[in-house]
């Protein structure tokens, strides 16, 4: 029993840890294009921003609209770092130092945007976050130091950034899932779930709430700097409110409170945009964002629509059986009642209960997430 | 130790204009049981609001153990040592059984972020012990084959139960409970009438109840208070305040 268990919390680290040996075997070998390289690179760090982010909207329940922001603060001052020590060292001992700078510079954000978080909730928060990206954004393109509208110019780390790229995103993935699975990760979530009686257990919300925007900052900070490394050029433009919604996008796709359901749609959703954009040339761009979009109608469709329930039903149960068999060796879970499917598992919406609620306010509560059932022994 | 575990000293408040409560000065003794009772919206939860620093009260202050806790944030409060259910069940219920109770925990042993974000060895010794800790508490509740499950799957009696668990898991000096009666049916009364006597014998608790099934408050507390329209109407032994022809007036009205 007790490494049937351990299995299911490695199966992060198996996932990322095997693409990684396969495209180092595929890279040594010859295989493995250019175009192909920097696409990895950038599902490397499209993982470690959906992973992230999933510590903000899935695990503390707040919904963040700034994830890029606090990406372009790691690009760009982790971009001036690598740039700048880059013909002093050499590319991989540039890259090591900005990264955990870059880190520590999106963290001190984080800090700085969890503040108001301790006051607001739900949509007033979001808006506070959105506004926020869109202001670092401004602020940095008008600065002289970092190039301006034109962009800062950067050094191509080259194509071994995807090993980079991968490595961190098992750091990430690692430390969320420490985070989650330990006494902390349970107050996070037990202020997710109900704010009020979480403080009256003496959980202390402004702690874990800043702390919580802290590390997501962090990494996304550090997937700014990769990002730095991945490109000539570091461009403002690319850390829109768009893009923070693309990141949204990953984790509420792979189910919000989810880790490897962040891990895939975010590869997924990478794979497929820079391959539509690669293959839509001229006109026909504009159709990308179209089948961007038909794919999350489809994912949504597929996981409310009434008429489509026998069919996840059924498949639902079959995955359930093999997930089991998989994770538990034929063995029969000790929880006897009936198992939804993977997918129904996802929550829908972010509670919002009122900060101020009196004792009368019904609560909101996710549908029928079900979470916390793994127990460590 | 003080003479009295709780000790409220002209506790009021009042919201804008409305008086919600004043006046209110209650005298607990250590592992007493003590109902809070009173017709609806006479100012009962408003008192456990300001006991635990939801609510700050507009007058007068509160002692627990005779430290002075008025003004105190709901977590340090916590923290002191004042632990509370609530009237509408407010579990964590997308956590299991035993997470609802270790999150009461998290306080307990010290065991930083980075050390569990890092899995040192202290992060393990801080689980082990207490998921032991967790486990003895439900099971003296009867919970533990149930540790796995969410806690929203639970029946509603046991929903009741749990919440009382998690309150205790902070290691209270003083345990607040609102309404733990409120939906049972009689049976289910009866023994969570056993519950909560079971608690103050087991864990030397102190307990402050508020309830409105009269057969419970009767079987139960020593002492009472009627709280109404915000100030009290009556204190004393429970026999006598129940017969208290103002008392049988505020309920049954005129």
């Amino acid at each position: 029993m007790k490494k049937n268990i351990r299995l299911k919390h490695y199966i992060n680290y198996l996932i990322l840890g095997l693409a990684l040996v396969l495209f180092i075997a595929l890279d040594l070998l010859g295989v493995l294009k250019r175009s192909d390289a920097n696409l990895l690179a950038q599902v490397g760090y499209s993982v470690i921003l959906a992973v992230s982010l999933n510590l903000v909207v899935g695990f503390l329940g707040e919904l963040s609209l700034g994830h890029a922001g606090f990406m372009c603060v790691g690009a760009y001052v982790g971009g001036l770092v690598y740039i700048m020590l880059e013909p002093q060292l050499n590319k991989l001992g540039a890259i090591l130092v900005a990264l955990p700078i870059g880190g520590i510079a999106a963290a001190l954000f984080g800090l700085l945007i969890g503040l108001p978080a301790l006051r607001l909730k739900g949509d007033y928060l979001a808006i506070v976050t959105l506004a926020f990206g869109e202001i670092v954004r401004t602020v940095i393109r008008n600065q002289d130091i970092f190039g301006g509208t034109r962009g800062l110019e950067s050094v191509r780390f080259g194509n071994r950034l995807y090993i980079l790229a991968f490595l961190l995103a098992i750091l990430t993935v690692f430390i969320s899932q420490n985070l989650r699975r330990s006494k902390h990760g349970r107050a996070i979530q037990a202020i997710r779930d109900n704010e009020i009686a979480a403080r009256a257990m003496g959980v202390n919300v402004t702690y874990y709430k800043l702390v919580v925007f802290a590390v997501a900052a962090f990494f996304a900070g550090v997937a700014g700097v990769l990002y730095a490394g991945s490109t000539s050029v570091i461009r403002s433009d690319n850390f829109s409110f768009n893009y923070s919604i693309n990141i949204l996008v990953m984790v509420v796709l792979g189910g919000m409170g989810s880790i490897t359901g962040s891990i895939i749609s975010a590869a997924a959703l990478t794979y497929i945009t820079v391959k539509l954009t690669i293959s839509l040339s001229g006109d026909m761009a504009a159709i990308e964002p179209m089948v961007y979009a038909l794919i999350l109608i489809l994912a949504v469709m597929w996981n409310n629509a009434p008429f489509l329930r026998p069919v996840r039903e059924k498949l639902g149960a079959k995955l359930e059986a093999l997930r089991q068999r998989i994770l538990h060796c034929g063995e029969v879970p000790e929880d006897n009642s009936p198992e939804i499917a993977a997918w129904d598992k996802v929550p829908t919406k972010i509670p919002m209960d009122a900060i101020l609620s009196t004792d009368f306010t019904v609560d909101h509560s996710f549908d029928a997430d079900r979470r916390g059932k793994e127990e460590e022994q | 130790m003080s003479e009295f575990m709780l000790e409220t000293q002209n506790l009021g408040i009042s919201f804008g204009g409305l008086k919600a409560a004043q006046d209110v000065n209650l005298k607990i003794k250590p592992k007493e049981l003590y109902g809070l009772i009173g017709p609806n919206g006479a100012g009962k939860t408003t008192v456990f609001n300001m006991l635990t620093g939801v609510y700050l009260p507009t007058t007068g202050r509160f002692f627990l153990d005779g430290e002075d806790l008025t003004g105190k944030s709901t977590v340090e409060i916590s923290r002191h040592g004042i632990s509370r259910t609530f009237q509408n069940i407010r579990l964590f219920t997308n956590l299991s059984v035993i997470d609802n109770v270790l999150v009461g925990m998290t306080n307990r042993l010290p065991c930083n972020m980075f050390e569990s974000m890092f899995r040192l060895p202290r992060h393990f010794r801080t689980e082990k012990e207490l998921r032991a800790a967790a486990r003895e508490l439900l099971n003296v509740f009867g919970l533990d084959e149930e540790r796995r499950s969410l806690a929203s799957n639970l029946p509603y009696g046991k929903q009741r139960k749990l919440e009382i668990a998690r309150a205790l898991a902070t290691q209270p000096k003083l345990l607040l409970l609102d309404e733990p009666a409120a939906g049972m049916n009689p049976h289910e009364t009866a023994e969570l009438t056993e519950t909560i006597r079971f608690v103050r014998d087991h864990f030397d608790m102190t307990v402050l109840l508020i309830e409105h099934d009269m057969s419970l408050v009767s079987g139960l507390c020593d002492r009472v208070t009627v709280l109404n329209f915000g100030t009290t109407l009556a204190q004393g032994e429970t026999s006598e305040v129940l017969h208290n022809p103002e008392v049988v007036r505020a309920y049954l009205g005129d």
